[in-house]
C-alpha cells in the first residue's frame, strides 16, 4: 500500500466562526482518521522520534497500538512517560521535537504524532471508566511548589513511585500557565481539570491559595516533614519595553490580559472581572503568548488585531500552527516594526474627560534586518524617518517575563543567575540540599513540554536521592 | 473555603471581619495584604491586613463597600464562608529604628494605619496620629487609635466631628511648630497621600505611602499593579504586589496612579448597580 505523503488534516472549526467563540479550534481526529494516520508510521528500527521527545514517550509503541485499534493500551504506553498527554497533544511544538526527527519526514510529511497523542488522551478521557490506581505509599513526603506543567509532572512521577506528594499553588485553581495563560480555545480548562484529577486519584494532595515564599517558606516545608522540595513556580513579572506611555489605561502585559480572560473568565457574559473589549488592539511580540493574546482579543470582539514584531515572519518564535491559525482568523501581522511610544488621549479643555489617560495610538518605526547577533539571529535595526502611527485602543505587551523573586528572597543559600533564574545541576538540584527546581523558574519563559521534561528529571533525581538517604 | 468568624459594622459603609486563615495569621505583619474571592466566579480583590489573632488563627480585614465585590462580601455573615483567602502578600512596613512617627489615616485607610500605629507604640516609639473622615458618622477606630497614640488629631471634611478640614492641616501645624518626625506614614486615598507628601516636602520629612492599585494575582505575575517611581530623575516601573505596597511618597507618580485606578470605573459602577439590584430582588 502506498504511503500517503501528507499528514491527515486536523478537523478544525471554520476560521470565521471560531474567531467569534472560545470553543476549541482543533476538533481532534476521529477513530478512523487516527488509525489511518497511525498506519503511516514506518515503525523504523532506530526510533529517532523518541529522542526528539523531552519526556521520551515510546512513540512507535503507542502508534502501533492505535493501528490495532487498542486505544486504551496506547494510552497506557504514553502514561508511562507523560502525566499530561491531553495537554501535550495540544500545546507541544511537535514540529521541532518528535515530528522533526521522524524518518517518514525525510521524504514526506512526518507522522502526526502530536495529533495521535491528543486522540489517545481524549479517547481515554471520554471512554475510560477505571480510576488511576493509587500506588502503595513509601511514607516519604515531598513538596511541589506550583501546579503548572513542571510541578504536575514532577508530582505525578513521584506519586507513581509511592511518595506522598503535596502540591502548593498560589492561585485559587490548579494548573498554572495551563489555566491562567493558555486560552480555552487552544486548551479547554476541563481537560486541565481532568489531568489534575488524575493526579489526585494517584494520591497527590493539591493545596491552593498557598504562596511559597510568603505563606510558607522552603525552610518551613522541611520543618513540616517534607524530605525534598521541587520548585516549579513558573515565570514571574512581565517585561515592558521602557517606552513612554506604557502606564496608560489600555496597556496590558500579556500575562494580565490572558489571566483576566482565562483564569478570571472575563470572556463570559457579565463577568465579575473586567477586561477591555472591542476597538483596535496591538499585541507586541511574536511568541506563542503573543498569538494567544491576539486571538483572545479578537474573540473578545476587537475590530482589528495587529501583531507587532520587530523581525520578519521567518524569525517568529511562535509555533507554525498558531501563526497559521492567527492569519486564517484575520490577525494582521505588522512585521519588521517596533513601537517607540504609546500615545495617550488628553483633552486639554476638560481634565475630567473620561477618555483622558486611555491609549489613543501607538507610534512605531519600521525595521530592517542587519548583521546576525551572538545567537545567529539577524539583529533588527530601525529605518530612519520611517515612523508611523498605528490606530489602536489597547496595547498588549508580550515580550517575555522575568523570574518571580518571592522564593529567592526568602530562601537562604538558593543561588540564582544574573537574570534571576534558579541555578540547577543537570539533575535539577539547586544549591540547597534536597531542593530541586525546573521549568520557567529556571529557564525563563519556555515551553510546556520542556517544563514537563524538567519536572520529570527532578522527580527521578528526588527518588534516587531519597532512596539513598 | 475560609470561615468568617466575626463580623462587625464599624460605620454604615465600613465592615470589619475576622477570617479563619491560620497560615496567614501566623505570618502577616503590618503593611501586608491578602487577596480574597467571595465566591467561585468572583474577582480577586486585595485588602490590607488590619490585624491578626495568632492564637485563634484569624486575620482581621476592614473594607469599605465601594463596589460589587465588597457589596457581596458584606452580604456574608459570621459563620458563613468565603471561597478564597491568600496571603500575606507584599512587604511589611519597615518600622525598625523609628523613634518618633506621625501616622496619617484617611477614611478606611485608618484600618490599615491602626496596626502600624499599634506596632510602633509597642516598640516604644512616640506616635502622633492624624485621622480624617468625611463626617462624624464615618469615624472609625477612635478608641483604638487613642490607645496607641501619644497624640491623636481627628478631622472631618464637614467639621461635624473633631477639627474641620483635612489631615494636612494638623500636620502642617505640627511641622511648622518645629515637630520633627523620623517618618510620616500616610495611608488613605491617593489624593490625600499626594497632599501629605506636599505638606511634608518643605521640611524634608520622609513619607511612606501605602499603594492599593488594581491587582489580580498579587504574587508578581500579571503586572497590573505597576506604578511609576521617579528615582534620581529616572522613571522606574515597580510592582505594588511584590515591591510594595509601601513606597517612598516623594518618588510615586500619584497622578498616573490615580488615572490607572479609574481604568474600569464605568464597568465597576454598572457591576455595583447590577449587584445591588440583584440583592434587592432577593437573588443570590
Amino acid at each position: 500500500m502506498a504511503i500517503n505523503p501528507k499528514k491527515h488534516e486536523m478537523p478544525t472549526q471554520e476560521p470565521l466562526a471560531r474567531a467569534k467563540n472560545f470553543d476549541e479550534v482543533a476538533l481532534g481526529y476521529t477513530e478512523e482518521i487516527a488509525i489511518a494516520e497511525a498506519q503511516r508510521c514506518l515503525n523504523c528500527k532506530n526510533q529517532p522520534c523518541v529522542n526528539g521527545c523531552p519526556v521520551n514517550i515510546d512513540i512507535p509503541s503507542f502508534i502501533s497500538k492505535i493501528k490495532d485499534g487498542k486505544f486504551e493500551d496506547a494510552y497506557n504506553v504514553i502514561s508511562l512517560s507523560s502525566s499530561l498527554p491531553a495537554v501535550c497533544g495540544r500545546v507541544c511544538p511537535q514540529e521541532t521535537q518528535c515530528e522533526s526527527k521522524c524518518t517518514l519526514g525525510i521524504k514526506f510529511e512526518p507522522v502526526g504524532i502530536g495529533r495521535l497523542e491528543r486522540f489517545v488522551a481524549d479517547w481515554h478521557n471520554n471512554n475510560a471508566t477505571e480510576k488511576a490506581n493509587k500506588p502503595e505509599s513509601n511514607g516519604k513526603k515531598v513538596a511541589v511548589v506550583g501546579s503548572g506543567p513542571s510541578g504536575l509532572t514532577c508530582a505525578g512521577d513521584l506519586a507513581k513511585r509511592g511518595f506522598n506528594v503535596t502540591v502548593f499553588e498560589a492561585l485559587h485553581t490548579a494548573g498554572g500557565v495551563l489555566v491562567y495563560g493558555i486560552p480555552e480555545f487552544r486548551l479547554p480548562k476541563a481537560i486541565v481539570a481532568k489531568e489534575v484529577q488524575t493526579l489526585k486519584d494517584l494520591g497527590v494532595d493539591v493545596k491552593t491559595n498557598v504562596v511559597i515564599g510568603k505563606t510558607l517558606t522552603i525552610d518551613e516545608l522541611f520543618q513540616m516533614g517534607y524530605k525534598a522540595v521541587f520548585i516549579g513556580s513558573g515565570a514571574g513579572l512581565p517585561n515592558f519595553m521602557g517606552i513612554t506611555g506604557e502606564s496608560l489605561k489600555g496597556v496590558y502585559s500579556a500575562n494580565e490580559f490572558l489571566t483576566r480572560s482565562n483564569l478570571m473568565k472575563s470572556y463570559l457574559d457579565n463577568p465579575d472581572t473586567p477586561i477591555m473589549k472591542g476597538g483596535n488592539v496591538a499585541v507586541v511580540g511574536g511568541g506563542n503568548v503573543a498569538m494567544d493574546a491576539a486571538r483572545t482579543a479578537l474573540r473578545l470582539g476587537a475590530d482589528k488585531v495587529y501583531i507587532v514584531y520587530r523581525r520578519s515572519m521567518d524569525e517568529l518564535p511562535a509555533r507554525k500552527e498558531e501563526v497559521e491559525h492567527a492569519i486564517e482568523e484575520g490577525i494582521e501581522f505588522k512585521l519588521l516594526c517596533n513601537p517607540t511610544e504609546i500615545l495617550g488621549y488628553n483633552n486639554p479643555d476638560d481634565k475630567f474627560d473620561p477618555k483622558n489617560g486611555f491609549v489613543a495610538g501607538m507610534k512605531c518605526i519600521k525595521m530592517a534586518l542587519g548583521e546576525p547577533d551572538e545567537q545567529g539571529r539577524r539583529r533588527p535595526v530601525p529605518i530612519e524617518n520611517s515612523e508611523f502611527i498605528l490606530d489602536v485602543d489597547t496595547v498588549i505587551m508580550s515580550i517575555g517575563t522575568s523570574p518571580n523573586p518571592l522564593i529567592k528572597n526568602t530562601t537562604e543559600g538558593l543561588d540564582v543567575n544574573r537574570r534571576g533564574g534558579i541555578v540547577i545541576t543537570e539533575d535539577g538540584l539547586t544549591s540547597r540540599e534536597g531542593v530541586y527546581a525546573g521549568g520557567d523558574a529556571v529557564t525563563g519563559a519556555a515551553t510546556v513540554i520542556s517544563a514537563m521534561g524538567a519536572g520529570k528529571t527532578a522527580a527521578k533525581a528526588i527518588d534516587e536521592w531519597l532512596n539513598r538517604n | 473555603m475560609y470561615k468568617i468568624v466575626t463580623k462587625k459594622e464599624l460605620n454604615p459603609t465600613v465592615t470589619q471581619m475576622e477570617i479563619e486563615a491560620p497560615l496567614v495569621a501566623n505570618k502577616a505583619k503590618p503593611g501586608q495584604f491578602i487577596i480574597l474571592r467571595v465566591d467561585d466566579t468572583g474577582e480577586r480583590i486585595p485588602l490590607t491586613v488590619a490585624g491578626v489573632n495568632k492564637t485563634a488563627g484569624t486575620v482581621k480585614i476592614i473594607f469599605q463597600i465601594v463596589g460589587a465585590t465588597t457589596f457581596k462580601l458584606n452580604q456574608k455573615n459570621a459563620g458563613e464562608y468565603i471561597e478564597d483567602f491568600v496571603g500575606p502578600l507584599g512587604e511589611p512596613t519597615h518600622l525598625d529604628g523609628l523613634k518618633k512617627v506621625c501616622i496619617i489615616g484617611g477614611g478606611v485607610g485608618c484600618a490599615i494605619a491602626m496596626p502600624v500605629a499599634e506596632t510602633l507604640h509597642d516598640m516604644g516609639a512616640e506616635v502622633t496620629s492624624i485621622i480624617g473622615f468625611r463626617n462624624k458618622d464615618l469615624v472609625i477606630l477612635e478608641d483604638e487609635f487613642n490607645a496607641c497614640s501619644d497624640k491623636l488629631y481627628i478631622v472631618t471634611d464637614d467639621g461635624s466631628y473633631g477639627e474641620h478640614g483635612n489631615v494636612c492641616m494638623p500636620l502642617e501645624r505640627l511641622l511648622a511648630g518645629g515637630e520633627q518626625f523620623d517618618m510620616i506614614i500616610a495611608i488613605g486615598p491617593l489624593v490625600m497621600m499626594k497632599f501629605v507628601v506636599e505638606a511634608a516636602r518643605p521640611y524634608n520629612t520622609p513619607v511612606t505611602v501605602s499603594m492599593n492599585p488594581i491587582m489580580i494575582d498579587g504574587t508578581g505575575m500579571c503586572g497590573g499593579c505597576r506604578l511609576t517611581l521617579n528615582v534620581d530623575g529616572k522613571r522606574v516601573t515597580k510592582f505594588a504586589c511584590v515591591d510594595g505596597p509601601d513606597f517612598d511618597g516623594y518618588q510615586v507618580d500619584f497622578d498616573e496612579a490615580m488615572s490607572r485606578g479609574r481604568m474600569y470605573s464605568d464597568f465597576e459602577r454598572h457591576a455595583y448597580e447590577d449587584t445591588c439590584n440583584l440583592f434587592k430582588k432577593g437573588g443570590k
